[in-house]
């Protein structure tokens, strides 16, 4: 049984379809969300009805700095995020905020794999795991949790990365190539970036999720085009800040 | 690990005696418990030894040969068969290759300074080497670097092909690399590892290069070009050390030789031969020249394949019934082309009829007067095309089934390339039914060329239309 792991979605709902198709034409059966859902994008109303829809079916859902910031949005915007959350807010009805607000820091799929936004070090700082010593310690708080976990799958990089545990407790950075099935077996300890679904930044404009297989132990990291240019012009037609609609045009 | 005792069961196998008992692992000679699962070739199984004693390194190494062995195909690599629970109980089935390595086979023909051997010799490192090149060229094209080829772990097969073994030091382009932790820590075994390894790069085909060329060296004269260093200083020597020329041990051999070896050792890769295929190229052509230059004849060809490629017997499908003249031509126009292009091809003109054509009371209509009338419209056929550099032969077939006789004919007489109509008017059919071109072109164990029927004559009928309207 396949499951795929979509992370930052961005309120991208173009990238958001394409990748929930591409993941059942692949055989995912299950779903994971890792968070920032919404921000940026020109479409968090219908994105968040997906993900409701996708968490009532059982699928099991982190919140990311954006979802919070949407939830309490800054009075005084001090950068395009913040910007971008106090857009966000006002076109979420009760139910969505609501939705938002509950959604847990961290999340335990299976028995062996631990979903968070950004680091399992201190979740709720919003760390960026960009590097083998920052992998090193949100694997390192993650088994602190709980020595079973196997795998920490995580976002809010927007580059897919695969972190791997060495005999000698180093973690070792690893970029995959699309498509490819990664052999991840669970005696080892993994960390997965997979990836913004719908904010891809490095320079290809096609989303990115990640389809992980446990029975097979493996992980495939997919990229999947879609239509980038209908979701930059709703962004500008939405009166969002026109670098966002750059940024999806050229995927950075 | 102790050593299994022959009869032992492990997973539905049943192992037989130990053939290597190397510091690694032990391998044994398995088959199926139930020999039904028998894969039809002989059966080897890897076991590491993992007791308490042993280092955390040859577990890693052969998880890495785990991962990537199963990824691997082709005639260079003895095949994955089964693995077992790397946590539960570590084992790896695949083929038992028949053949020697190349360690027994340098064991066999010691170097001797006595100029006598020289041409044998020479001949032996140019077919085995160009041998080892084009197997390292198959795992590169699969996007795996082997980084610890050494004499043990190449295996010489009968035909003289080369299988390679042993890839607990490899990598994979597309899979995390386990041994990538050993950074500045050099991977591999001493004696053939290449600079760039020393200082802990991992995943440059050039690497194999120049273990091939180590190898090469020893294979020319007996001795080892860095020695076989025993600390890791010793073996930083090799970022900036030239070995001493191949032709100071051995006078007698040819230059070439020598720099296809030196180039193959040269310290920095992008100095190497960019590519095993162009290591295995550049053996063959040199070896050529020189056995050209001395006057001798060697038999047989270093690289058979290549020289069958290049005389190849094209076959020609020529149809007796429903055809137009512009599909005649447009068939002799490919088969010129074809020809003209491998002065040494041979063309073969097939055509097949009914069997129930002939009969046995009409004399008119008798068996070897529809041959010789047949034979005779393909020999008119053919009268159109240049046939002074190439031998050619006529035959009618007698078939129900055109396609399998065409098929049947190419496969009994080793045709390299068949040319035939593409049956352009039966277009909307062949959604349909399958036609004699799309099934000749399924299944011949050839090239299959299909001939649309060109110009004039499409031209020509084009503009009578036109004029008349």
């Amino acid at each position: 049984m396949k499951i795929a792991l979509l992370s930052d979605i961005h309120a991208n709902l173009q990238a958001l379809e394409a990748c929930l198709e591409h993941a059942r034409a692949h055989g995912a059966r299950q779903f994971a969300l890792l968070g920032d859902l919404v921000g940026y994008g020109a479409d968090p109303g219908p994105v968040l009805d997906r993900v409701m829809q996708l968490v009532a079916e059982g699928t099991p859902c982190v919140r990311g700095n954006h979802d919070a910031a949407a939830v309490a949005p800054p009075a005084v915007a001090e950068n395009l995020g913040e910007q971008s959350a106090q857009w966000t807010h006002p076109r979420l009805n009760a139910q969505q905020l609501a939705f938002l607000s509950g959604l847990p820091l961290t999340a335990r799929m299976g028995m062996d794999a631990l979903l968070v936004h950004a680091s399992a070090d201190g979740p709720e700082r919003w760390h960026y795991v960009a590097d083998g010593n920052a992998a090193e310690r949100s694997m390192a708080a993650a088994t602190r949790m709980d020595p079973a976990i196997r795998y920490v799958f995580s976002g809010h990089v927007h580059e897919q990365a695969l972190y791997f545990l060495t005999p000698t407790a180093k973690l070792m950075r690893f970029s995959p190539q699309p498509g490819v099935p990664v052999p991840v077996p669970p005696h080892r300890q993994w960390l997965a970036i997979v990836g913004s679904c719908g904010q891809p930044r490095d320079g290809d404009t096609r989303a990115m999720y990640a389809l992980f297989d446990p029975d097979a132990a493996t992980i495939t990291f997919q990229r999947v085009p879609y239509d980038h240019m209908a979701a930059a012009a709703a962004v500008r037609a939405g009166g969002l800040p026109a670098f966002f609609a750059d940024r999806l045009e050229k995927g950075r | 690990m102790k050593l299994l005792t022959p009869g032992t069961e492990i997973d539905g196998f049943v192992v037989h005696e130990c053939i290597h008992a190397g510091g690694m692992a032990h391998i044994y000679r398995v088959g199926y418990a139930n020999a039904a699962r028998n894969p039809g070739f002989p059966l080897a199984m890897k076991i590491p030894r993992m007791t308490a004693g042993d280092g955390a390194e040859n577990i890693v190494s052969f998880e890495v040969e785990l991962t990537i062995l199963p990824t691997l195909s082709g005639h260079h690599v003895p095949r994955f068969v089964a693995a077992g629970d790397l946590m539960r109980l570590p084992y790896l089935v695949m083929e038992y290759v028949e053949g020697r390595t190349l360690q027994h086979w340098l064991e066999e023909h010691p170097r001797t300074l006595t100029p006598e051997g020289a041409l044998q010799d020479t001949a032996d490192i140019a077919r085995i080497g160009s041998a080892m090149a084009l197997a390292a060229h198959s795992i590169h094209q699969q996007n795996v670097c082997h980084l610890d080829l050494k004499p043990a772990n190449v295996l010489l097969r009968e035909g003289g092909s080369v299988v390679l073994l042993d890839f607990g030091l490899s990598c994979h382009a597309h899979y995390p690399d386990l041994l990538a932790e050993e950074m500045r820590k050099a991977v591999g075994s001493p004696t053939w590892i290449a600079p760039e390894q020393v200082v802990g790069v991992r995943g440059d085909l050039r690497s194999d290069i120049f273990a091939i060329g180590v190898m090469l060296y020893e294979m020319a004269t007996g001795e080892l070009p860095f020695g076989a260093p025993a600390t890791q200083g010793g073996m930083r020597q090799r970022l900036w050390m030239t070995p001493a020329p191949p032709r100071q041990h051995r006078p007698d051999l040819p230059e070439w030789l020598q720099e296809v070896i030196l180039r193959c050792l040269e310290p920095e890769a992008a100095q190497r031969y960019p590519s095993a295929a162009h290591l295995a190229f550049g053996l063959a052509v040199h070896f050529k020249r020189w056995i050209k230059a001395a006057g001798m004849h060697y038999q047989p060809s270093p690289l058979p394949a290549r020289q069958i490629e290049q005389v190849p017997i094209v076959m020609v499908a020529v149809p007796h019934d429903d055809v137009t003249d512009a599909t005649l031509y447009s068939l002799r126009e490919a088969a010129a082309r074809s020809l003209g292009i491998r002065p040494g091809a041979r063309l073969a003109c097939v055509t097949v009829i009914s069997p129930s054509a002939s009969s046995t009371s009409d004399s008119a209509r008798s068996e070897t007067m529809l041959h010789r009338t047949h034979l005779a419209r393909l020999k008119q056929w053919a009268a159109g095309l240049d046939l002074s550099r190439h031998s050619a032969s006529y035959h009618v077939l007698e078939a129900g089934d055109v396609a399998q006789a065409l098929v049947r004919y190419a496969e009994g007489n080793r045709v390299g390339m068949m040319i035939l109509g593409a049956a352009t008017h039966g277009l909307q059919l062949q959604r349909f039914i399958d036609t004699v071109p799309i099934r000749v072109a399924r299944d011949a164990p050839c090239t299959v060329i299909l001939v649309k029927q060109q110009l004039p004559f499409e031209q020509l009928h084009h503009s009578a239309t036109a004029a008349a309207s």
